[in-house]
């Protein structure tokens, strides 16, 4: 249908919108870079000079840096195995015929409708307070020593807080995906002498392979960006024990006031993240075909 | 061996009684056909003898034993399902295997019998394609190949043919009726088409809300249908049924009579009538006539009977081939 003219036309029509998008991504990247390369602090205006890759050498050399590269990619995996694996779980479970089905489905996704700073507050003050926490009551109860979470596993808590809610949207995909698996197959297998193991390792997750898929990726873009909830809870200590890369940038930048060194640190992240991408469109992109 | 018996089997989900109670004993190498309206109960039928419906009570006898409460893998039946239910993201070798493999055979018994059951099938070719990229009939023949491979008691297919085209249904019923002669093995057949049931069946069951209306080889239930439903349920076209005076006249509530057995004459006969529609089908036509006081009738002519629309017709029904029935739909003798 389209002739010559109408397909300049809508090339003309879209050009604005393109080009808006265009400079909305391309202005701020070339802005941090310029940043990432300038002697830039708020400490001391005026005073930008050229610095070259500093920035970057400060930034990669900080001994923080590796920690937390290493939490980030420990808080990233973490979470993905509970919530996956987890969500696979709550699905099966919910895919069940129970009395009042309706109403417990709706309570499993409400976690993920709650904002992350007040989940990790709740998480602080009242589930994993060793003096006021409900934990520390039951470990009370059984006679055992309360757990101070945030000091003696932050990392584990986090991923935990984390965790909870992204639970709910795992099992909410993969929920789906289990309703959409037609009977007929599920009899067929049982007939072909499938035990429920069998059925669920030949049959049922491989139905569910693309959903677990499309969790994994879009989980994964979130999780590179958790921020909230160790400001929240343990401001990325004791030490450097729960600092992410995303939290080091914006001890740079908010903290330190090194607009120079935030910036080339957000630079790392993207590079950062475009790995983890490519890792993960590799691994599981064929999933997706 | 492939023998079964249901004993008094009932059904019902709920308040809802599909399945009243029924009797019925399928021998060894039988081609048994369901059939019967869409909602009679059929499918049901059959999901209770496979196992994947728990009788509500009575019992299901297989070779002499209680399978009533066994499992759907340990009845030793095999089910090929309307949808096909093929796995689709095992090739069809994996589909053909998959029965085997769970059954912890090894792997050069599973190539060997996968094979075969290719062969047969004519699937060789197929063998690393993924269902996705099979045609309809294919797809049926990989489901039966996973139905094979097992060598079980009996076959049972439920509506298998439904999702098909007219000319692949042919050449399928065809296919799986050969089968049949091959492998030797009792086979139950869930169908809404008559056609299907007369042409494969050694035994058809006329099932109509959940109770057998009757038994019988295919020319049984066509000679002498039981009553009303399994008359009118039966033959293509449907039986010709006539109610009132003209009943009444030979004694019956109703009477029937095939279009295949109604003589056709320009010039005299028992009932005078107006040609309707005229269907050519080349080796026969099939006149709908208009009759006065009785309504239209439906009348199978010679290809070549030249009649045209709004001529006049004389129709006379074969005395001997004509049925009669009682005010309850039961035939009178």
């Amino acid at each position: 249908m389209a002739t010559l003219q109408t397909r300049a036309s809508a090339r003309l029509m879209m050009t604005p919108a393109v080009v808006l998008l265009l400079l909305w991504m391309a202005v701020p990247l070339s802005m941090t870079l310029y940043f990432s390369m300038l002697r830039y602090n708020l400490l001391m205006p005026g005073m930008e000079e050229w610095a070259g890759f500093l920035n970057y050498r400060f930034f990669l050399t900080d001994p923080a840096f590796l920690t937390g590269l290493l939490n980030t990619l420990l808080l990233v995996g973490g979470v993905l195995l509970i919530s996956v694996g987890g969500g696979i779980m709550m699905a099966l479970l919910l895919d069940q015929p129970f009395f009042g089905q309706g109403i417990v489905r709706l309570m499993v996704i409400a976690p993920f409708f709650v904002m992350p700073t007040v989940s990790a507050l709740v998480w602080k003050n009242m589930l994993m307070h060793p003096v006021n926490g409900l934990f520390a009551w039951i470990a009370r109860t059984f006679g055992l020593q309360p757990v101070d979470w945030f000091g003696e596993a932050p990392l584990f808590s986090i991923v935990m807080i984390v965790s909870w809610q992204w639970l709910p949207f795992a099992t909410l995909i993969l929920l789906t995906a289990l309703q959409s698996l037609d009977t007929e197959q599920k009899e067929a297998a049982e007939m072909d002498g499938a035990g429920a193991v069998s059925r669920f390792i030949h049959i049922v997750l491989p139905h569910m392979a693309r959903a677990i898929t499309v969790v994994v990726l879009i989980e994964t873009i979130f999780l590179l960006s958790v921020f909230a909830e160790i400001l929240v809870t343990t401001n990325g200590g004791p030490g450097v024990q729960t600092t992410t890369v995303t939290y080091l940038v914006y001890v740079q930048a908010l903290l330190q006031f090194d607009v120079g060194g935030a910036s080339a640190g957000g630079i790392v992240a993207v590079v950062l993240a475009n790995i983890v991408a490519i890792f993960l469109v590799r691994l599981i992109g064929k999933n997706l075909e | 061996m492939g023998e079964i018996r249901l004993e008094k089997v009932h059904k019902a989900f709920g308040s809802t009684v599909v399945i009243p109670e029924i009797d019925l004993e399928i021998a060894d190498n039988e081609f048994v056909v369901f059939v019967g309206p869409s909602g009679c109960g059929k499918s049901t039928l059959l999901r209770l003898i496979a196992g994947l419906e728990d009788t509500t009570s009575g019992r299901i006898l297989i070779d002499g034993e209680d399978m009533t409460a066994r499992s759907p893998a340990k009845r030793g039946l095999s089910m090929v399902f309307q949808s096909y239910a093929l796995y689709p993201h095992m090739s069809v070798y994996k589909n053909i295997a998959f029965p085997l493999k769970m059954a912890g055979a090894d792997k050069a018994a599973i190539d060997e019998k996968v094979r075969n059951a290719a062969r047969i099938l004519n699937l060789t070719d197929y063998l690393d394609r993924r269902p996705g990229q099979l045609s309809g009939g294919q797809r049926q023949r990989v489901a039966i190949g996973r139905a094979i491979v097992r060598e079980p008691k009996a076959f049972l297919f439920d509506e298998p043919l439904s999702n098909l085209d007219a000319a692949l249904r042919g050449s399928m019923r065809l296919e799986i009726s050969e089968l049949h002669h091959q492998l030797n093995t009792t086979m139950i057949y869930v169908t809404h088409d008559q056609v299907e049931a007369m042409t494969m069946a050694d035994k058809i069951v006329v099932l109509n809300a959940g109770r057998i209306e009757q038994v019988g080889s295919p020319l049984e239930l066509y000679r002498s249908p039981r009553n009303l439903f399994v008359a009118g349920f039966i033959g293509s076209p449907r039986m010709n049924l006539v109610q009132g005076i003209e009943a009444e006249k030979m004694g019956a509530a109703t009477i029937g009579v095939r279009p295949e057995h109604l003589q056709l004459s320009t010039e005299s006969g028992h009932w005078k009538g107006r040609v309707g529609v005229a269907e050519h089908l080349g080796s026969d036509t099939f006149l709908h006539v208009d009759i006065d006081g009785i309504g239209q009738l439906t009348a199978r002519a010679d290809g070549e009977f030249a009649l045209r629309h709004g001529e006049t017709v004389y129709l006379t029904p074969s005395p001997e081939r004509l049925h009669r029935f009682d005010d309850a739909g039961n035939a009178l003798s």
